[in-house]
Parts: structure tokens; sequence; C-alpha cells
């Protein structure tokens, strides 16, 4: 079958999904780095190559400041997402007995299967002036007055949270229980500690799983529209919404693609710094 | 073992018990109240409850424009689902089966998508489809999610055709089956169990996506969509009813992938 009738129809059982990969995802990224050079005068679309879009970036605060604003709350929501979810994870699995292991990471994660609009919409109900937190405060007499937790950084970062604590409770689970429970002994054996085991043997081991995590959780918090949107009101805005406004107001695809690149190329750095822990194929 | 060392070992426990039902709680506390105040009486969907009732379930069944784009959402996940495990099944086949020049190359190229945001897919989509006047439609959207989806068939599905199969296919060819009997019925029923996943899978995610179905849609919508409209009206009974049928709907998927096809493998 490698004779030269095999191969080519090897090829030819390759062709429609390479062709569908060259057709809507190559070339449209294309188009849009070709757009990104153009500009739009008025309602028109002048088809020649300049970086006015790019300049407008870094002059306009209002664009760099959704840049940044996207990178701190990403961070944050990063490090936070997995501070809490490696003590979850650890509990899952060095505490709770191995048959029902199974079981409690499967509820761990239950939410996740909430539809992503509706699961940002669910913190809005719990957030919001009158809603669950700020009805117990009144009921408890801390406030006298109905209080808003929605609108702002702080609800965004907590939709963003509660995604992501899932998704890394769950890699940083399979990583733990993919290490021999030998290595932990031998290092008692040879006299370390429960912290000296932790620090010296569990975190290095666990590190890639980890490390495969948070540049998951960072490639997907950067470029969600919904979560921000939802929670964090008008007030801040976050890159992906300046894009989506780019479009919706002023149908500057120009501009909307040159604020596509610049993410890109935020997550390719990312990658780049990321990528000795990162062996993406072993996943 | 003593009563004494029994308790201290339990007292040591409290600490990792309280932090996992504190994140438990954390995890939960939106579903619970989505779903509780689904059952609202009243027009808000906060504090005081008032239910149980039913009538937001049944506003949601009379809701035109809901149904229709619930309908939507069933036929651009299955229609978009089946596209992308036949390409991936195929692609993987010629690359797992075939030595072709440059065949580490072409499996980058092939999930290169995965590493891409989903909104600057959508945004990629939506420019091309208006620079060749391509009119948005469901047909627009399953485009979309056949992209998103078949990196993801093809890496299960690449990853699972293993030695062990291709000895039977070589036995089988030896035994005088041409090329599509070997594929149909041999590589075909031996890949069952990652089939079924790798559809499944893409059935959820498609279910789920909104950007891209967002961006390039005009007229018909899918689920996600239509909610996301249905937000503009605020705090709503009605949101929640939806929210928690999707979310059950969901979870029946989900469940059955873990309970059919997985437990399948395992054995």
């Amino acid at each position: 079958m490698q004779g030269q009738s095999g191969k080519s129809r090897g090829w030819a059982l390759l062709t429609p999904a390479l062709l569908w990969t060259l057709l809507f995802f190559m070339m449209p990224l294309l188009i849009m780095g070709t757009y990104s050079f153009w500009e739009r005068a008025g309602m028109k679309l002048v088809r020649s190559a300049s970086l006015a879009n790019y300049e407008k970036f870094f002059d306009k605060t209002y664009f760099v400041g959704s840049l940044v604003n996207s990178i701190e709350v990403t961070v944050i929501v990063t490090v936070v997402s997995v501070l809490l979810a490696y003590p979850l994870a650890w509990i899952l699995a060095e505490r709770v007995p191995r048959r029902w292991q199974r079981m409690a990471l499967i509820l761990a994660i239950l939410p996740f299967w909430t539809s992503y609009v509706v699961r940002s919409y669910s913190w809005l109900l719990v957030l919001s002036e009158g809603g669950i937190i700020s009805n117990f405060l009144l009921d408890v007499g801390i406030t006298a007055d109905p209080v808003s937790f929605a609108n702002n950084r702080g609800a965004t970062v907590i939709g963003f949270v509660h995604f992501f604590v899932m998704l890394l409770t769950l890699t940083i689970y399979a990583n733990l229980v993919q290490l021999p429970p030998s290595y932990r002994k031998a290092a008692a054996d040879l006299g370390a500690g429960p912290v000296q085991s932790f620090v010296h043997i569990i975190l290095p081991l666990t590190l890639p799983g980890i490390m495969v995590g948070a540049f998951l959780t960072f490639v997907l918090c950067i470029g969600d529209y919904i979560t921000p949107q939802i929670l964090g009101g008008n007030r801040e805005l976050l890159l992906p919404q300046t894009m989506m406004l780019q479009i919706s107001r002023r149908s500057d695809f120009p501009m909307a693609s040159a604020l596509a690149m610049i993410l890109m190329l935020v997550i390719s750095v990312v990658y780049i710094a990321c990528a000795r822990w990162l062996k993406l194929d072993r996943v | 073992m003593t009563v004494r060392t029994d308790l201290t070992a339990l007292l040591r426990q409290i600490p990792a018990v309280a932090y996992a039902l504190l994140l438990y709680g954390f995890i939960f506390l939106p579903v619970l109240v989505l779903v509780t105040f689904s059952f609202q009486e009243s027009r808000v969907p906060v504090p005081p409850f008032d239910g149980p009732s039913l009538q937001w379930y049944q506003a949601i069944l009379e809701d035109r424009r809901l149904m229709s784009a619930l309908a939507n959402s069933i036929v651009v996940a299955l229609v978009s689902s089946a596209v992308s495990v036949i390409l991936g099944f195929l692609a993987a086949f010629a690359l797992a089966r075939f030595t072709l020049p440059g065949s580490k190359f072409f499996q980058g190229l092939l999930t290169a998508p995965l590493t891409v945001s989903y909104l600057i897919i959508a945004m990629g989509l939506l420019i091309t489809f208006n620079e060749f006047g391509v009119p948005k439609s469901l047909l627009t959207i399953g485009i979309g999610h056949v992209v998103i989806n078949l990196p993801l068939c093809f890496a299960i599905l690449y990853s699972q055709m293993g030695e062990h199969q291709r000895n039977v296919e070589q036995a089988a060819r030896d035994l005088g089956a041409n090329e599509w009997q070997v594929m149909l019925l041999i590589s075909v029923p031996m890949l069952w169990p990652a089939l079924f996943a790798s559809f499944f899978l893409s059935v959820t995610f498609s279910w789920d996506e909104f950007i891209i179905a967002f961006m390039v849609s005009k007229f018909d919508v899918t689920l996600p969509v239509e909610i996301w409209s249905m937000l503009r009206s605020g705090l709503n009974p009605k949101t929640n009813a939806i929210g928690s049928l999707v979310f059950l709907f969901s979870f029946v998927i989900v469940l059955f992938l873990d309970l059919v096809v997985f437990r399948n493998r395992k054995t």
C-alpha cells in the first residue's frame, strides 16, 4: 500500500480536512492580517498598506489601556485560580478515598457544563443589587441598603476564577494522581518532612501540569468577551470588548483586525515564554 | 488503633474538609441560585424565593424565537460535529497509515486552530465572509464550528490509531479486503469509542459556543446567542429557566459520555 497509488490515496483522504483548515482558518487569518494594515476612512475601506491602526493603538490610552486591563485581569485570574485549585486537587488526590475520587472530581467540575453565557448570568444573580449576597448582608445587618457587587473588575475576576478553578482542578489532579507514592516514601525515608517533600518533590513534579493549566487559563481568559461584558460593566473595558465595539459601533474592521493581531501577538509571546514547560503533545 | 489516634487523625482532616467544602460551595453557588430561582413565582429572580412555580418553564416553551434557536442549535451541533468527525477521521487515517512527506507539518497545521482564541477565529471568519459577500446564516455558524472541532476530532482519533489496529488492518488486507473495506469494516468498528467520544465532545462544544455563532449569524441564531439577547432585559426568571434546561441537557450528554463511552474503553 506504500506504492504510488497508495500514496495518492493517502493524499486524497487528507485533502478535505486540509482544505477546510486552509480555507476557513488560515485564509481568514491572512485576510485579517492584511486588513489590519488597511484603514477605514469615513464609511470607505482604504486598501493601501499603512501602520495607521497600530499607531492609533499606541497613541490612544483607550486602546492601550484596554490591553493593560486585560493583562492585569488575566494575570490575577490565573494566579488566584491556581492558588485555589491546587489545594483542592491535592485534597481530591490524597485525602479522598480512591473509590470516591472519581465521583468527587465529577462533582467538582459539574457546573463546568452549564452554558458559558448562563454561567456569567448566574454570577450576576449572586452579585447584583438585591442578589443573594446583598440580601444576606441586609439580613445579617451589615448593610442598611442593598449593595451591588457587579459591574466592576472584581465581578469579572470572580466569574473567571469560578470557571478556571474547575479547569485547573482537573488538570492538576490528573498530574497528582500520576505521581508514584514511592517517591514520597523515599523522601520520607531519607528524612524529609511533609513540607520538604512537598516543596522539593511534589511541587516540581506537578509543575508541568500547573503550567499547562495556567497557560490554558491565560489564553482562554484574555480572549474572552462574555464574562467581562456581562459582569464587568462599562467603566473599564478589556481588549475583547474594545475589539467588539470597533465592529458593532463603528464597523471599523481594520482597527478590529489590528487589535486581534495584537492579541495574537501577546498570546504568542506568553507561549514562547512558557514553551519549555508546555509539552502540549503530552496532554 | 486506639480511639485517641482515631480522633487526632480525624481532627487533622478538618482543614482539608473545610477547604473542600468552601470551594465546592463557591463552585456550586451560582448554579444553585440559577436553578432555584427558575422556579420563582414573581418577575425577579432575587430573594425572597416565592415559588415553586413552573410558569417560567411554560413561558420558554411558548417562546417561538427561543424554540427555533433551540432547534437551530441542535441542527448546527449535529451536522457540524458529524462533518468534524468524518474529516478528522479521514485525515487521521491518512497520516497514521500512509507515509506522506511532511506529515509532521500537516499534523501541526490541522491542530493549529486549537491554539487560537475563538474570538480571533470568529473575527477572521466574519471579515472573510464579508469580503466575499457570503451571507451570514446557520451554514456560516456551522463552518466556524467545524473549524474549532475538526482539530479536536483529528487529535483524538490520531492518538487512538495504534499498532494493534494496524496489524488487524494488514491481516484484512492480506485476506483480500480493499482499502475502503478495511477502513469501514475494520478501522471504524475498532475506533468506535474514540469516534463516539469525539462526536459528543464536538456536540457539547458547538452547543455551548457563543462568540463565533454571535459574529457570523444574522437572523437565524443558536441558543447561546438568543440567551445573550434575553440578557438585555436584565434579570429574568425566564433566563433562569432556559439556563437550567441547558445545564440539564449538557449534563445528560456528559453523563452519557462518561458512563457509556469511557466505561467501555476501560474494559
